[in-house]
């Protein structure tokens, strides 16, 4: 039977650009251009190599974005080999919060059906990483999360967690979700017929009312959360820049103790 | 007073200092109750105690160790049950994280992650966080249930509040999720006998113009001679001269120490997210032109191998 293997992807503002809140203190998403999180792809890259090493895989792609996240997110990853797209997109979402959009995930991943989720470690806008254990509690399957290895073989998933004090074996039975982390392994770059067959692989769009989610569970309305103030950071006040003429470290020396740190 | 719950962060009792921070936060919001999962109990209560927590809800069963994250959940839920807390505070590690968000959607609460700061307020508490790699301050309140909030290390003084810190002992029972996930097997970390690099009041870090694992000693004297931990940018873990448990950055660790010294780095906005919070920073960089001098408060356009073994030395003479 075929493995079905479901990757979730965000579409994310650049982080080398001058990224912003908009009025409504959400993520401005029209200052910056966007693209598919670079953390992302390696969840692609491990569906595709997991892919290659069985027999008979399936890969979907789903993300829960704005309309560019079709063109620039999903795409990317469909020119990278995955084989299916599905794209929820509703005006409604606009604003949700990290409860809003894995309500949406879990039900959009359950639409498509699947044996493994794989996500990335954390979108890098959001940066919350918390998203893929909450996919695991909607889902009631086992959380696998931030590998930096990983293989699926007999119905089991296992990988490698390096954690803050230790390095952890783990293994679960599928159905599963994964996260992995950038050790996993260098994200491959579409090739040119990559880019060619992605234009003709299927994205199905979804809306909320196709996965029976009430609008107001989502969105900044339905979000548990609030933010009342977003100010930019001061700017740091000019520090003292010396070239080093050979008492470059004296100097570092004095600055250091002025401040009580020597 | 409302009670708060604070989740122990530990190794078979010894308790990491940033629970000794969430139990200052928690005390700005109500009664500090701690939760402590796993052996160790007895060990930790009298340091728990010290530090503000009025009671010390203690389980222990071969769950917590032998299985990922939902054991853990459930306790932590059990413990809220029993409580019925104001608040629910858990360190920002990335476990920390993951069984907070857990347990704040079984109890249909919002959640607040890697807050650097967190006060009572008038609709509850007040959560600060800096975001898009630390160029925004942002004030945030969890709208929904019971604010459940992870903070990040070095967010607050350890103040000692001494309190009575009953032990108490809180009875779990797993779901049937709880053992979902198996740790087949756990190496702990060898200890460096340097501080950990998320609570290090000072952090030493080389990146690419360390130019090899060989030459990093010079950045590890450098820590050693003021006692700090070591970091690394992650072009230096990339190329294998360093151990990615010292990465600095998005996608490593994020520090926010007293002073930050970045040599051979030239910040990166990944990089920069890691360490932008850092009160003091401080970098040595050939070039003059590199962003990293944007954020510092002293920096020297110079050659590493020259100024940090000369700053090294004056350390250990004005220490001698
Ligand atoms: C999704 C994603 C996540 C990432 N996460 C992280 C992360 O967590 N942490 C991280 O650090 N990076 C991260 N990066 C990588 C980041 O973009 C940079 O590539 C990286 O930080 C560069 O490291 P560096 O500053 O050491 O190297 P470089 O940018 O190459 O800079 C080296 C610097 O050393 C200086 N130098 C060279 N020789 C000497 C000398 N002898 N003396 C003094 N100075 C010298 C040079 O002038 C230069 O400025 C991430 C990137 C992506 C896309
Ligand atoms: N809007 C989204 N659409 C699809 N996947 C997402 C979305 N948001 C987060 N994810 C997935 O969840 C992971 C962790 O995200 P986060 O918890 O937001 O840091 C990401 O790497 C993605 O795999």
């Amino acid at each position: 039977m075929s493995l079905r293997i479901v990757v979730c992807v965000k579409y994310v503002p650049d982080a080398t650009g001058d990224r912003h809140f908009a009025e409504d203190l959400t993520t401005d998403r029209d200052a910056v251009d966007g693209l598919l999180s670079e953390l992302d792809e390696y969840a692609v890259e491990q569906a595709l190599q997991i892919s290659e090493a069985s027999d008979d895989a399936e890969i979907t792609v789903v993300t829960v974005g704005p309309e560019e996240a079709n063109k620039d997110g999903l795409r990317k990853a469909l020119s990278m080999g995955a084989d299916k797209g599905v794209h929820v997109v509703d005006d409604a979402l606009h604003g949700s919060d990290v409860m809003g959009t894995s309500l949406v995930l879990a039900k959009a991943v359950e639409h498509v059906g699947y044996d493994l989720v794989v996500c990335g470690m954390a979108s890098t806008d959001g940066t919350m990483g918390v998203l893929p254990a909450l996919l695991a509690e909607r889902l009631g399957v086992p959380q696998v999360t931030l590998l930096s290895e990983v293989a699926v073989a007999d119905g089991q998933v296992t990988g490698r967690r390096d954690g803050d004090t230790a390095t952890e074996r783990l293994a679960a039975s599928l159905p599963a979700v994964v996260s992995v982390t950038d050790q996993s392994g260098e994200a491959r770059y579409p090739s040119f017929k990559g880019i060619m067959a992605a234009k003709k692989k299927p994205v199905e769009e979804l809306q909320l009312s196709d996965l029976g989610i009430e609008a107001d569970l989502v969105g900044l309305g339905g979000a548990w959360t609030a933010v009342d103030s977003a100010d930019a950071r001061p700017a740091r006040t000019a520090g003292t820049i010396v070239k080093d003429e050979g008492e470059g470290g004296k100097q570092l020396a004095a600055f250091l103790a002025e401040r009580k740190f020597i | 007073m409302a009670e708060v719950l604070v989740l122990v962060d530990h190794v078979d009792g010894a308790v990491r200092k940033p629970t000794l921070e969430l139990l200052t936060l928690a005390r700005r919001i109500g009664d500090p109750v701690a939760v402590h999962l796993g052996a160790g109990a007895d060990t930790a209560a009298p340091v728990l105690a010290e530090h503000g927590a009025v009671k010390v809800l203690a389980a222990d069963a071969p769950e917590f160790a032998d299985y990922l994250v939902v054991p853990k959940v459930d306790a932590l839920k059990a413990a809220y049950d029993a409580v019925s807390p104001a608040a629910v505070l858990v360190a920002s590690s990335a476990e920390g994280k993951e069984i907070a968000a857990r347990l704040a959607l079984r109890i249909g609460s919002g959640i607040i992650t890697d807050a650097v700061d967190l006060e009572a307020g008038d609709n509850g508490p007040v959560a600060t966080q800096s975001v898009f790699a630390a160029a925004f301050t942002t004030k945030s309140r969890v709208s929904q249930g019971t604010p459940v909030i992870t903070v990040k290390p070095n967010s607050a003084p350890v103040e000692s509040a001494p309190a009575a810190g009953t032990v108490e002992q809180l009875t779990v029972s797993f779901g049937g999720t709880a053992t979902g996930t198996k740790v087949v097997s756990r190496t702990p970390r060898e200890s460096t006998g340097r501080p950990d690099l998320t609570e290090a009041a000072i952090v030493v870090s080389g990146g690419r113009g360390v130019n090899g694992a060989d030459n990093f000693h010079v950045i590890e004297a450098l820590a050693d001679s003021l006692g700090a931990a070591v970091g690394a940018s992650r072009a230096a873990v990339d190329a294998g001269w360093y151990p990615h448990s010292n990465q600095v950055g998005q996608t490593g660790k994020q520090v926010s120490p007293q002073l930050y010294i970045a040599n051979g780095i030239s910040g990166a906005i990944q990089h920069r997210a890691g360490m932008q919070t850092s009160k003091t920073i401080v970098a040595v960089n050939k070039d003059a032109e590199a962003p990293i001098f944007d954020l510092v408060d002293y920096g020297v356009v110079g050659d590493l191998f020259q100024v940090v073994p000369q700053l090294t030395e004056e350390v250990t003479a004005r220490k001698g």
